[in-house]
């Protein structure tokens, strides 16, 4: 094999790493949100879900700007495609990340009437959505999406929502809200925790149920188990997540929340890579005509600006989950009552 | 296709230039707030952290919209400019990408730390991690003005398989005209972030409201804000110099010079007539000095924008006054950080003073916006000089969803830089807490 085809492999699998990486952080974010109408009853127990999001929401949401600036570094024309092939839900979900953002930052700073109810629905919606949004996105890309040779999209919003393309988004908002219940029994006491810990294990087999169907709609819909017949090798990424799904369950038996919380983590992956992986090389499939397919051999950049990129991932990747690692320690254990007094805190 | 290629101008326009309201706040205020901390630390005086504090959370509420706007301009090149984001997405994307992992996300997760850790973390590590906040920062708007530099002067590139593709890596970044742009750039963001500390602390010292904080807010920042005008006039000189010798025809245009001349003049008073091809007032004119400032030399040749297709020019009218405004604007700002350094020892401020530099707070605001006008505008019809032209940038993309979004964008904006301005205002006229 080439060099050449050897880097754009290696940059497929980045990209699916920093999707996979984006989805495991900002996706208890994502849950923390969609819970907070349903387990924030009290003032205090709305501010500790914000705070459980706190210190890390934004850095978790620069590992999205990432995924997309990689994307448009390494795969310039499926960047190109995919931006402006899904120019309305993309917009759409960059909106509802904008007001989420806001929600954070606005809600503690001021008292007018009505003013914490504002930020609190536009804090669910701003976390729901996008789940939704993402989950809608991936799933169309995963079956495909009308393009033409020239990355026209020849295809509506209201196409996108798809009986597939809704059980995507169905499935992400479920594996964010149990990600985000475990994420909230860490960082709650108390009877906030009690309530975390109760979401989880209801979630638990609703997650179970929804996984199971959208394997089974995703044979139905969509090519992914090809490359899976093909190379079983690949296999592992789908049994990862199969292993992090059943180790959440166990893990929230016995009682070891952090665990369970990282189990949950690499079923994120898991299903994250399962889907790129069965992708491969597509990354944008073109459902009108597979020639018309951007693939990671046709959509990349070029051999230099490949090298010149994978060299800096290399360094400053490790350097990033090293200094994010630390920061995830510093602010580890609950958001307390004392914590919450900080007139830095939401 | 052409009202495409006009409404997704316009959406660029809008996120653009919103983006740049917070962002260069972000980029002065951080360096001042790690310069008040450091003092904390090294002198243990008290003020200090009261100072951080306090200035921190107006630079908290700021910088919240700064991040979610710059995720719009990502969105942007791929949602409205994907023909461009296609063409030279091998060498302007990885600028992008490297921005975000070397910069960005060493900023977003430093200014966490800093925001929540307060009682958990010690003192030195507290005040490091606002450096790293005013370090990556900088650095990040680093690699954004190589990119847009590369758009200004693309260097390091060879036109193969039917796009421009990296070539030369160093030369992308060593771009002359980048990194004059970046400190012109960088030194008026620092302007505009002490005039920003000027004017609130004018505001509460003509109230006689914590006369003492604020006295001492304004003693360390006059001094930054003259050295901050003066650098910003000089580097803008400089980077007029590199505009006359890559992009002669936007300085034709940013001076409304229609004719080819040697010993041209700078008209104090001048009023282009861009039908007529020709200037309908000059007056007060200096003989040779533009020929000085584009070229060091009296009697150099200017070429005018007659010497140039018509096809090539840039919107004449909007790059002419921009530059003017803006130059206008910079003559405004030493005039005034040097009356604040005068005045920075005295016991009480002049009330005048007082009220000129409260008002003063929004005009490096204004004066950024138009510097960024004579760029952008200034750089027209071309995306990237002289190598692909705006109209076959965009995205094909019917025109009805670009409306679309250009109407939420403009009313998403206009809604929360209400709310954001209210919200600095507020904690600004608070004054700090004990």
């Amino acid at each position: 094999m080439e060099t050449y085809q050897i880097l754009q492999i290696a940059w497929f699998c980045l990209w699916g790493l920093l999707w996979a990486v984006y989805f495991l952080l900002d996706g208890f974010d994502f849950g923390l949100g969609t819970l907070l109408p349903f387990l924030g009853k009290t003032e205090e127990e709305k501010r500790v879900i914000y705070n459980a999001a706190g210190p890390y929401w934004d850095g978790n949401e620069v590992w999205l700007i990432s995924a997309g600036g990689v994307t448009f570094a390494a795969f310039p024309k499926a960047y190109a495609v995919m931006f402006s092939a899904l120019y309305a839900p993309l917009l759409i979900l960059l909106f509802t990340l904008i007001f989420r953002a806001v929600s954070y930052e606005f809600r503690s700073k001021e008292t007018l009437p009505g003013w914490t109810q504002l930020w609190d629905t536009v804090q669910f919606l701003g976390n729901f959505l996008p789940a939704l949004l993402f989950g809608v996105a991936f799933a169309n890309l995963f079956r495909g999406i009308p393009i033409d040779q020239y990355g026209i999209y020849h295809g509506s919003l209201i196409e996108l929502l798809n009986p597939y393309g809704l059980a995507g988004g169905v499935f992400f908002v479920l594996i964010f809200a149990l990600h985000g219940a475990l994420w909230l029994s860490l960082k709650s006491e108390g009877g906030l925790h009690t309530k975390a810990v109760a979401a989880a294990i209801g979630l638990w087999p609703i997650v179970l149920i929804v996984t199971l169907a959208f394997l089974g709609l995703t044979a139905y819909y969509t090519n992914l188990y090809a490359n899976y017949l093909k190379y079983p090798l690949l296999g592992v990424a789908p049994l990862l997540a199969v292993v992090g799904l059943l180790g959440v369950r166990c893990c929230l038996t016995s009682g070891k929340l952090l665990l369970a919380w990282a189990s949950s983590g690499l079923f994120i992956i898991g299903v994250t890579f399962f889907g790129v992986l069965g992708m491969f090389p597509g990354m944008i499939i073109s459902s009108m005509n597979p020639a018309w397919t951007v693939t990671a051999f046709n959509g990349s950049s070029s051999q230099l600006t490949l090298t010149i990129m994978l060299g800096v991932a290399l360094v400053f990747v490790p350097i990033v989950i090293c200094y994010q690692f630390w920061m995830y320690r510093t602010f580890a254990g609950p958001v307390t009552h004392e914590h919450l007094k900080d007139e830095h805190s939401y | 296709m052409d009202d495409v290629v006009l409404l997704s101008r316009l959406q660029f326009a809008v996120a653009v230039l919103f983006h740049f309201i917070f962002v260069p706040l972000t980029l002065g205020l951080s360096v001042l707030l790690a310069w008040m901390e450091t003092r904390y630390v090294t002198t243990g005086d008290e003020v200090y952290k009261r100072m951080a504090k306090f200035w921190g959370k107006l630079f908290l509420i700021n910088f919240t919209l700064g991040v979610v706007t710059g995720i719009t301009l990502e969105f942007q090149f791929g949602t409205n400019w994907s023909r461009y984001s296609t063409y030279v997405g091998d060498i302007f994307g990885s600028l992008l990408a490297i921005e975000a992992t070397v910069a960005f996300f060493l900023e977003s997760t430093f200014v966490a730390v800093w925001a929540f850790g307060w009682n958990r973390l010690g003192k030195k590590t507290h005040c490091f991690a606002i450096w790293m906040v005013a370090i990556a920062s900088n650095c990040s708007a680093l690699w954004i003005i190589l990119a847009n530099g590369w758009m200004q002067h693309p260097v390091g590139y060879v036109i193969r398989n039917g796009r421009a593709e990296l070539q030369d890596f160093f030369a992308v970044l060593t771009n002359p005209y980048a990194w004059g742009q970046y400190a012109h750039t960088i030194l008026s963001a620092w302007m505009l972030a002490s005039f920003f500390v000027l004017g609130i602390s004018a505001w509460h010292l003509a109230r006689k409201s914590n006369g003492d904080f604020f006295r001492r807010c304004f003693r360390m920042a006059a001094p930054f804000a003259l050295i901050c005008a003066l650098l910003t006039a000089l580097t803008g000189h400089q980077q007029g110099m590199a505009v006359a010798k890559y992009q002669p025809v936007k300085l034709s245009a940013m001076e409304a010079q229609w004719e080819t001349q040697k010993h041209v003049p700078v008209h104090l008073l001048q009023i282009p007539d861009r039908a007529n091809k020709m200037n309908s007032l000059e007056a007060l004119s200096v003989p040779g000095l533009m020929s000085w400032m584009a070229y060091g030399d009296v009697n150099a040749e200017i070429k005018g924008l007659k010497a140039f297709p018509e096809t090539d020019w840039p919107p004449v009218n909007t790059t002419f006054w921009s530059f003017r405004v803006m130059v206008a604007l910079g003559v405004i700002f030493i005039l005034l950080a040097g009356v604040a350094f005068l005045q920075r020892n005295k016991e009480e401020i002049g009330p005048g003073i007082a009220r000129a530099l409260v008002w003063a707070i929004p005009l490096p605001y204004l004066g950024l916006a138009f510097g960024w006008t004579v760029a952008e505008v200034g750089r027209q019809p071309w995306i990237v000089h002289g190598l692909m032209r705006t109209t076959d940038a965009v995205s094909p993309v019917p025109a009805g969803n670009v409306v679309l979004s250009l109407i939420a964008f403009i009313v998403v904006y206009s809604l929360l830089g209400l709310i954001d301005i209210y919200l600095l205002r507020k904690y600004a006229c608070q004054g700090p807490g004990r």
